[in-house]
């Protein structure tokens, strides 16, 4: 067995150093801009007890990493499997409830009901797991992997023996059954002896008036589990009738206090990624939304993906019962830089989260949203989103902002992204001009990867890197946003074509109104 | 233990629906007039009537004669059904007032209010014991000598002798014997009480043989918080029994409640009888015939209501009208038209729920279904005008109908003129006549009524209010062809008061 732990680290990590990076991570920084602080606490919420936020915070930069993982992902599509596992770790956490809950009880015989309860659960999930991967053909890797490694530890004798042997003193104390009599403050306890049942001889009496059904006057106890001194007193006695039984218990508890498996007790927890991430996905799946598995290259900048969306916007959304609406986006050849304007509120800065959440997330292996996707494999990524609460000082803000974008450039090598959204918005119109140019060369230069919202039309035309995309209003009523943001030539102009198609004077609608 | 006096094997549900059209029915033929007789101002007596009344549609012929033998039974033993139908009220009444404890969370509580509800009803059902062997052989009825031979060999002395018995054990003066499993961090569940066996010997067996060993330990009387834990176990233990016996008191509560509800329908039909008989009118039991023939016979045939009303004999009607579907009735206002079709209604339903009916003779085919359709004076939601209210309820009929239907129309599509509202009424009655619906029209279209008159149809009939030469009426029906005048003229001159 120490054999197979060697070839198997984790389900999550390919090379034992990317493991051990968990133990030193916190969130990146372009968390917050990206609004992936609030993802990754969507996704992880109600699971706390995993810690799973610091294998978001891992950016991998390795494809073999990232295509282990996408396999793992693809694989647990099949919902057989998928549910086999959640079942498993939903088996281990009630396991774990119940250590918990034994800890906290003071009588040392309900501490151990309690721990042999928690194996029974262990043993059956470990054994209800292998029986379903035992007859299904793993493809993956990583699950591939973790397969062996279960059938030897189900064949091993540390097993074997302690399924059987919980199961036997289960069986045996719930074959327990005693008697207490009461009778003023004396209580006597016995083993029980085919005494019959006086309310079943009592309904009998009654039961040609039975005419329907009649309310319930069962009286629901409602008692903690841990027990009064007349309980325990109770117990003891029962153990003093069964003292086989017991002092078996007694010796097991004491062997088996190390029964959960370092291997298996890791799979369970980093196999909460996928589960997580996949109830995650299926949130937006059920309303028609698209993921996929990205291409990923840290060959070529060309990139695309159709019908992605904002995450976290699209989560808020759902539950509004609002509509959201997809955005396509791609870049060829030479075209490596979005530059992003139109009329505000129009989906510009949602368009950039979505790009760098796409771009985040695909490279910690897991799917992304839209229908198809080719993601570049950045070494880092940057982003710099406009404060709001600094109007304050203008001045110090414009330096700020300025210091940052610096920093940026200064660290970014060529096979970074940066995001950059409405920065100089609070400077004068010719130094956001100025600035915005010379910005932007730097990043030209750098052959990065770049999307830039700004209300700038003149840095369009700046270089064949670029491409122009706009955030568009509804033809029929200017009023209304449609949060798409196409490839066109930025320009007031599709804001006075989309007024005169409302009113149906475009040149083809007149061409079409004016018969000959 | 059943009553079964409303249906042969059967309870009567009060619950159970009345037909959609209640409303209508208990508006058009003036059913409240009926009920409050019944209930002589007796809430429950008044539902009971109202549902009996209403759901007698369902009844077959058998259920039919099943009734009239135990109501016979009840006419001439009103004291007896009176004695036993105040009993199971005073049961009722009595338990309502052992009310501590009953939503209690002690089972111990529970248990001791059962224990005295017990009591209680023991001493009730003696006495229904004792009414019945003394009745038993007054009754003719099935449902009567059922219902009291039932009583007899259910409650006998040795039953009684068991309940006095279960009674005295469950005061647990040998203390309680309760077992148990390990459930849960090993507490204690599944407690069940145990009854302590007896020995042929003497009174309680040694629990605690010198086979089995058992270990024993005391609470001592300083200990509150064990002695809290202790009764906590003890009323575990007797939650099971204590449940048991408060559902059994509730088992024998309900058929106090049943013996109620099934009399007091019979009550309702006493109270009727003896109005009616205070002025003298006639009252017969009907002779229901199956569904699917047509018959309408009857001598002195009156509105019931309008008996009741006015305190008074009335004017009865007689008709022989076998095989007949429509019968169209024409005439004067004032002219009884309306008491008639009323009269038709109010017997057709007290006949089908085993009632005496309001004539000297009756007898009819059963139906299913009961319709009326009245011409409404205003229309109060004011959507729609009063043809399309009309229709509109029509429409809500024809949803309903089945072919052995009756239905009653007074004055129906009047809220046009005559041509359009005779032809909308000959198609509607064409159709239904198809379907041998049985239809009874009172109306004033003449062009309608003639229409169906010159057809000289088998099966239907034609009867107009009768005009005397006086200018008077007698508020008799006769067999007629329609007339195209009505007498509205006389109805004008006297109200204005105005001679000839």
């Amino acid at each position: 067995m120490e054999n197979l732990k060697k070839n198997f680290f984790s389900i999550l990590f390919k090379k034992s150093e990317d493991k051990l990076r968990e133990l030193d991570t916190s969130q990146p920084s372009f968390f917050v801009d990206l609004n992936l602080d609030q993802v990754i606490d969507t996704i992880t919420i109600g699971k706390k007890e995993y810690n799973l936020k610091p294998f978001f915070y891992i950016h991998l930069n390795d494809i073999e990493t990232i295509i282990y993982r996408q396999e793992i992902f693809k694989e647990l599509e099949n919902i057989a499997l998928f549910e086999s596992i959640k079942s498993f770790a939903r088996s281990i956490n009630t396991m774990r409830d119940y250590i918990s809950k034994g800890e906290k009880l003071y009588y040392k015989l309900q501490k151990e009901r309690y721990f042999l309860e928690a194996v029974e659960i262990y043993c059956n999930a470990v054994t209800s797991l292998f029986n379903f991967l035992s007859s299904f053909e793993i493809k993956s890797l990583g699950l591939l992997n973790f397969k062996k490694y279960l059938i030897e530890y189900v064949n091993s004798d540390i097993f074997i023996s302690l399924k059987e042997e919980t199961k036997k003193l289960i069986a045996d104390l719930n074959s327990i059954k005693y008697c207490i009599h009461i009778k003023g403050n004396t209580v006597k306890v016995r083993k029980y002896e085919n005494e019959p049942d006086y309310s079943v001889e009592v309904e009998a009496t009654f039961e040609k008036f039975k005419q329907g059904a009649v309310k319930d006057y069962l009286v629901k106890f409602t008692s903690p589990v841990d027990m009064n001194h007349v309980e325990a007193r109770i117990l003891e006695l029962v153990a003093q009738l069964y003292s086989d039984i017991f002092s078996n218990i007694d010796n097991y508890c004491i062997k088996n206090k190390n029964f959960f498996d370092e291997t298996i007790s890791t799979f369970d927890r980093e196999i909460q990624f996928y589960i997580t991430y996949i109830e995650y996905m299926n949130i937006f799946k059920n309303s028609g939304l698209n993921f996929c598995y990205p291409i990923i290259s840290n060959e070529t900048k060309e990139i695309y993906n159709y019908d992605g969306f904002d995450l976290a916007l699209a989560y808020k959304l759902l539950n509004e019962n609002s509509k959201i609406v997809c955005n396509d986006f791609y870049l060829k050849d030479k075209e490596r830089i979005f530059i992003v304007s139109g009329p505000n509120q129009g989906g510009k800065t949602t368009f950039a989260r979505m790009f760098g959440q796409l771009h985040y997330l695909a490279t910690l292996g897991c799917p992304v949203t839209g229908k198809s996707a080719q993601l570049y494999l950045f070494d880092k990524l940057f982003t710099h989103f406009e404060k709001e609460e600094n109007i304050k000082n203008l001045h110090g803000k414009l330096q700020d902002d300025l210091i940052s974008i610096y920093n940026i450039l200064s660290e970014a090598t060529s096979n970074s992204i940066i995001i950059l959204n409405e920065i100089f918005n609070s400077t004068t119109l010719k130094d956001a001009i100025f600035l915005g140019k010379k910005i932007i060369q730097k990043i030209i230069d750098l052959d990065l990867i770049c999307v830039y919202v700004t209300f700038i039309d003149e840095l369009v035309s700046l270089s064949e890197k670029i491409v122009s995309m706009v955030s568009n209003v509804d033809p029929n009523n200017t009023a209304l946003r449609t949060y798409k943001i196409l490839r066109k030539p930025a320009g007031g102009l599709a804001y006075a074509i989309s007024i005169a198609q409302k009113y149906k004077l475009t040149y083809e609608d007149l061409k079409e109104r004016i018969k000959s | 233990m059943k009553a079964y006096l409303m249906y042969k094997n059967h309870d009567f549900d009060i619950e159970q629906e009345l037909p959609k059209n209640e409303a209508e029915l208990i508006q058009d033929l003036e059913l409240n007039t009926l009920f409050n007789a019944m209930a002589n101002n007796d809430k429950f007596l008044f539902d009971v009537a109202k549902k009996a009344i209403l759901t007698g549609l369902k009844n077959d012929i058998d259920t039919i004669l099943y009734r009239q033998e135990i109501l016979k039974d009840c006419l001439n033993n009103p004291l007896v059904i009176k004695e036993i139908y105040d009993l199971a009220v005073e049961a009722i009444e009595r338990e309502k007032k052992v009310y501590f404890g009953f939503l209690s969370r002690y089972p111990d509580v529970i248990l001791s209010r059962s224990i005295e509800v017990l009591q209680l009803f023991l001493e009730m059902l003696k006495k229904l014991r004792e009414i019945a062997l003394e009745n038993l052989n007054k009754f003719q009825s099935d449902g009567f000598k059922t219902f009291f031979n039932m009583l007899k060999q259910e409650l006998s002395d040795d039953y009684f002798l068991i309940i006095q018995n279960h009674l005295k054990q469950l005061k647990f003066n040998n203390g309680v014997l309760i077992s148990a499993e390990l459930g849960e961090a090993n507490k204690g569940v599944n407690y069940v009480l145990r009854k302590q066996v007896k020995k042929n010997t003497g009174w309680v067996k040694n629990l605690f043989s010198a086979k089995s060993p058992s270990y024993t330990f005391y609470i001592s009387d300083r200990d509150e918080s064990g002695a809290r834990a202790l009764s906590e176990l003890r009323d575990r233990g007797i939650n099971l029994v204590a449940n048991a016996l408060a559902q059994s008191t509730d088992h024998i509560l309900s058929f106090f409640n049943m013996i109620r509800i099934e009399l007091a329908f019979y009550i309702g039909c006493l109270n009727l009888f003896n109005v009616l008989t205070e002025i003298n009118e006639p009252l017969s039991f009907p002779v229901p015939v199956p569904i699917n023939e047509r018959k309408h016979s009857f001598k002195e045939l009156y509105d019931v209501c309008l008996a009741l009303t006015m305190k008074q004999k009335i004017v009865g009607n007689d008709l022989d009208a076998d095989g007949k579907e429509l019968f169209i009735i024409t005439g004067a206002n004032q002219g009884g038209k309306s008491t008639f079709l009323r009269s038709i209604g109010l017997s057709q339903l007290m006949m089908q729920c085993g009632m005496f009916v309001p004539a000297q003779y009756f007898s009819s085919n059963i139906c299913d279904n009961l319709f009326t359709h009245y011409k409404r004076k205003e229309d109060f939601t004011m959507k729609s005008g009063k043809l399309d209210e009309e229709l509109s309820r029509m429409s809500n009929i024809i949803d309903n109908i089945t072919t052995n239907s009756i239905i009653l129309f007074n004055e129906s599509f009047a809220a046009t003129n005559e041509r359009e509202g005779s032809e909308i009424a000959r198609q509607i009655i064409s159709a239904l006549l198809e379907k041998h619906i049985k239809i009874f029209f009172v109306t004033h279209l003449y062009e309608f009524a003639s229409s169906f008159y010159n057809k000289n149809l088998e099966n239907a009939i034609f009867l107009r209010a009768k005009r005397q030469q006086d200018g008077s009426r007698t508020f008799k029906l006769v067999e007629a062809e329609p007339l195209q005048t009505s007498y509205g003229e006389d109805l004008y001159k006297s109200i204005f008061n105005e001679k000839y």
